[in-house]
C-alpha cells in the first residue's frame, strides 16, 4: 500500500486515496482531507464524523448513507448538502474510514 | 511494498462532470416486493453516486407509489421454478405457493429478511429517495386504468406524464426495465 503525507502525517492509502488504516486518522487529518475534496468543515460536519468514527468502532464498518441518518437524527436532504454528490463516500474518506459496503 | 507519494491521491469524485453528468432511468412495471426493491436500491446507490436519476412506475410497478398499496406489496413465489428457502439450498415447489396462506407466509419471511438488513420498507424506502433527490413519475396509461389520480399517490411523485414525455426527459440516459 502507498503512503502518504497529509498534514504532516504519515498515512496509508488505498489506490484510490481513502486511508487503509482507521487509527492513523486523527482529528487534525479531517480538514486537510475535506479541503483535498474541497470542502470546508463545520460543526455539522464535525457531528457526522464523530457519529461515523463512533459507528465505526462499535460496528467494525462504515456506516451507510441510511444508517448515517437514521443513526445522528441528520435528515439525509442535509446529508446531500454537507457531502454534496456521494455523501457516504465524501464523509468517510473525511472520517479516514472505508467506503461504506452495505447496499442501502 | 511501501512507496511514497508526494502529493497525496486523492478520490476522483468526479465534482467537475456537473454538465452532461450520469443519468439514469428505471422503469418500474412489477408490484411484486421482490420485484419493487431491486428498482429501489438500484436508484438509491446511484443517488449516493452523484447520478442523475429517474423511476417510471407503470402497470403493477404503480402499486409502488400508490398510497392504497404501497405498504402491503407481496411475494408469491408461484411460478419461480428456482425458489428454495432463502439461505439455504432446500427448494421448494413452486406450485405450492398456491396454497392458501403461502403468499402471506411468504411475503412476512422476506419482509422480516429485509428489515433484518436494516433495509426500510417500501413508503420508508421511497422517502429516502426523495429526499436524496430521486425524480419519480407515474405513468399516464397507468393512472387512468385504475381510476387514480396524483392525490393517490406518493408525495415524491413529481407528476402522472405520458410514455413519451418520459422518454422525452431521459435522453441520454442508461436505462433499466425491471
Amino acid at each position: 500500500m502507498p503512503t502518504t503525507t497529509i498534514a504532516g502525517h504519515e498515512v496509508e492509502v488505498n489506490e484510490e486515496g481513502f486511508l487503509t488504516k482507521p487509527d492513523q486518522w486523527t482529528e487534525d487529518l479531517a480538514p486537510e482531507l475535506a479541503k483535498l475534496i474541497g470542502l470546508e468543515l463545520t460543526d455539522a460536519h464535525w457531528q457526522l464524523i464523530r457519529f461515523l468514527r463512533e459507528d465505526y468502532k462499535a460496528q467494525g464498518e462504515t456506516a451507510t448513507l441510511r444508517r448515517a441518518s437514521t443513526q445522528s437524527g441528520v435528515p439525509v436532504k442535509e446529508l446531500f448538502v454537507l457531502f454534496p454528490k456521494k455523501p457516504a463516500k465524501k464523509m468517510a474518506y473525511v472520517s479516514g474510514l472505508p467506503k461504506p459496503k452495505g447496499c442501502v | 511494498m511501501s512507496e511514497q507519494s508526494a502529493t497525496p491521491v486523492v478520490p476522483s469524485f468526479d465534482d467537475e462532470s456537473e454538465e452532461g453528468g450520469r443519468k439514469l432511468a428505471i422503469i418500474c412495471s412489477k408490484g411484486n416486493l421482490d420485484m419493487a426493491y431491486p428498482g429501489l436500491i438500484l436508484a438509491n446507490a446511484a443517488l449516493g453516486e452523484g447520478v442523475e436519476t429517474h423511476l417510471f412506475f407503470t402497470f403493477w410497478g404503480f402499486d409502488i407509489i400508490n398510497k392504497a398499496t404501497m405498504g402491503d406489496l407481496k411475494f408469491s413465489f408461484v411460478g419461480n421454478t428456482a425458489m428454495h428457502l432463502p439461505g439455504s439450498s432446500m427448494g421448494i415447489h413452486h406450485m405450492l405457493g398456491a396454497l392458501p396462506g403461502a403468499t402471506a407466509g411468504a411475503t412476512a419471511f422476506m419482509k422480516k429478511q429485509i428489515a433484518d438488513l436494516d433495509v426500510p420498507e417500501v413508503p420508508e424506502f421511497l422517502e429516502l429517495l426523495s429526499a436524496s433527490g430521486a425524480h419519480m413519475w407515474a405513468c399516464r396509461m397507468s393512472a387512468d386504468m385504475n381510476h387514480l389520480t396524483e392525490e393517490d399517490l406518493f408525495e415524491g411523485v413529481e407528476a402522472i406524464i405520458s410514455a413519451s414525455d418520459f422518454i422525452e426527459m431521459t435522453d441520454g440516459a442508461q436505462l433499466l426495465f425491471i
